[in-house]
């Protein structure tokens, strides 16, 4: 996707410093942002087995408030935000009355009365919009996207560097939890989330001292093996730890079941948008599933490539890529849902010749907890 | 890294080295660095025939899938068969141990419309100032 013309790619804090890390820069929803620094294989090896620094301050936030925030939620969004505490995060969307995702997003909870949204940096205008526009309950909601950086340190080090950076030892939070913290001398947020698959923070702060931080975390980490990643090794990680990507698995016309999001639709707690559809579907199936394969011939699977099973082309793919520390080529397909069982030969249409690849269990890669 | 002054040169960053009326093609380090950590490659077996200015191979890397442009019509003697199983070499030495194709030149002339080494390090000094 190019950008189009006459229209400025926006920047975030630490681009000068990308460039002058000789990094790849490409146009990525409006942004200009980092692919690549050394090469996306190395830099998702370093994640797997040591940590990895991404700027991830393209993504947006949203703040929701008011003595109506929690109802507003609970409409818009198809996981239950009311079992949500205090300084705790949830995997959730935001949705179309046709049971299709907005986008999805992870809410935070800084009070009862007070949410935090954090959304993909390509949808955030539209997400605002579509908030604005089904907010018949009056939630106070602010996009407060310009007032953030966000570093992600990701990686089974993650926490050892975040120690040294940190008068507090962090290691002690949970899980999808965060809590206001100062990591190198700059008050922020930091949540025990990632995209990745594995173990790590994500650090929310004002963007005047972003150079300072990364510059700071970079230095901290370098005994550790800590390296810059890039959005290349981002999506190679998200692919192998099989998470969804907008634009790709989701979109306006895939409902969450169809996308295997069935765990974060809580039907039973009360109506929200798109519960009908979604409800209609977990009683009487879904058009189609999301299924992940790897090759079993020579071959690497990309986005868009026709999926078929016993001489027809039944689906298509979603994401494909070579996994560097799967060292498969793998993907991610929708596929009629009958169709989907593990083991299942299938083909992937490549350039018009089709190459063999199996169904096999999801997720790629998951990582062995300490 | 060096582009070789014996080679000559394509737009779409493919080098050919021409000795007597058999021509070398590989893809310069441009390309490579361009492309990033090469896994995949694909190339035509000897026998086939090439025309000028289409499509021959692919060479994929971990992010992209990229064509590779003929920049003579010839037929194919060989093929570099051990990038099947080393690819990376293409980022290592994308001048010489990573040569694609060898083929057999149907027109010498051709050649005459490519880029000389001087023009081509013109060339991609502009491309990187886009």
């Amino acid at each position: 996707m190019s950008a189009q013309a006459g229209v400025e790619l926006k920047r975030t804090a630490l681009n000068a410093v990308h460039k002058a890390a000789g990094a790849k820069m490409v146009e990525f929803g409006g942004w200009e942002m980092p692919v690549e620094y050394a090469g996306i294989t190395q830099e998702h090896l370093a994640v797997r087995t040591a940590a990895g620094l991404f700027d991830v301050s393209h993504m947006g936030e949203i703040e929701v408030s008011g003595s109506h925030a929690l109802q507003f939620l609970q409409h818009i969004t198809c996981n239950d935000a009311s079992r949500l505490k205090d300084s705790q995060a949830q995997y959730s969307a935001l949705m179309y009355p046709q049971g299709s995702a907005v986008d999805d997003c992870v809410v935070h909870r800084l009070a009862p009365d007070h949410y935090f949204i954090c959304v993909n940096a390509a949808n955030t205008d539209k997400d605002f919009d579509w908030m604005v526009r089904n907010n018949p309950f009056g939630a106070d909601l602010h996009n407060v996207s310009g007032d953030y950086s966000q570093l992600a340190i990701q990686g089974p080090r993650a926490a050892e560097i975040v120690a040294r950076v940190t008068s507090h030892n962090h290691s002690d939070l949970k899980y999808y939890w965060f809590r206001r913290a100062r990591c190198c001398d700059v008050d922020g947020m930091l949540a025990r989330t990632g995209y990745t698959g594995e173990d790590g923070f994500e650090f929310y702060f004002p963007p005047p001292e972003s150079e300072r931080v990364w510059n700071e975390l970079l230095e901290a980490g370098k005994d550790h093996g800590l390296v810059p990643v890039g959005l290349g090794a981002r999506n190679t990680l998200r692919l192998e730890a099989a998470y969804a990507l907008y634009g790709h698995e989701l979109d306006d016309e895939t409902t969450l079941l169809e996308a295997n999001l069935g765990w974060i639709v809580k039907l039973d707690k009360g109506d929200f948008l798109g519960r009908d559809v979604l409800a209609k579907q977990h009683q009487q199936g879904t058009r189609k599933k999301l299924a992940g394969f790897e090759m079993t011939e020579r071959g690497i699977a990309r986005d868009g490539y026709p999926a078929w099973i016993g001489g027809q082309a039944v689906g298509k793919v979603t994401s494909g890529s070579p996994a560097p520390f799967l060292k498969k080529n793998i993907g991610l397909a929708y596929l009629p849902p009958e169709q989907v069982e593990v083991g299942r030969e299938i083909q992937i249409e490549i350039r018009g010749n089709l190459a063999a690849a199996r169904i096999v269990p999801l997720p790629f890669y998951k990582r062995k907890k300490a | 890294m060096a582009y070789p002054q014996e080679f000559l040169y394509t737009k779409d960053h493919e080098w050919i080295r021409v000795d007597e009326s058999i021509g070398t093609i590989g893809i310069t380090d441009y390309a490579q660095k361009e492309l990033g950590d090469i896994v995949f490659v694909e190339l035509p077996k000897p026998g086939e025939h090439l025309t000028v200015g289409e499509a021959f191979g692919t060479v994929e890397s971990v992010k992209a899938v990229s064509e590779i442009y003929s920049p003579v019509s010839g037929e194919v003697t060989a093929a570099n068969t051990q990038l099947q199983n080393t690819p990376e070499l293409l980022n290592t030495d994308p001048h010489g141990e990573a040569w694609l194709v060898r083929v057999q030149l149907t027109d010498r002339r051709e050649t005459e419309k490519l880029m000389t080494f001087d023009e081509y390090e013109a060339y991609i000094k502009q491309a990187k100032a886009h």
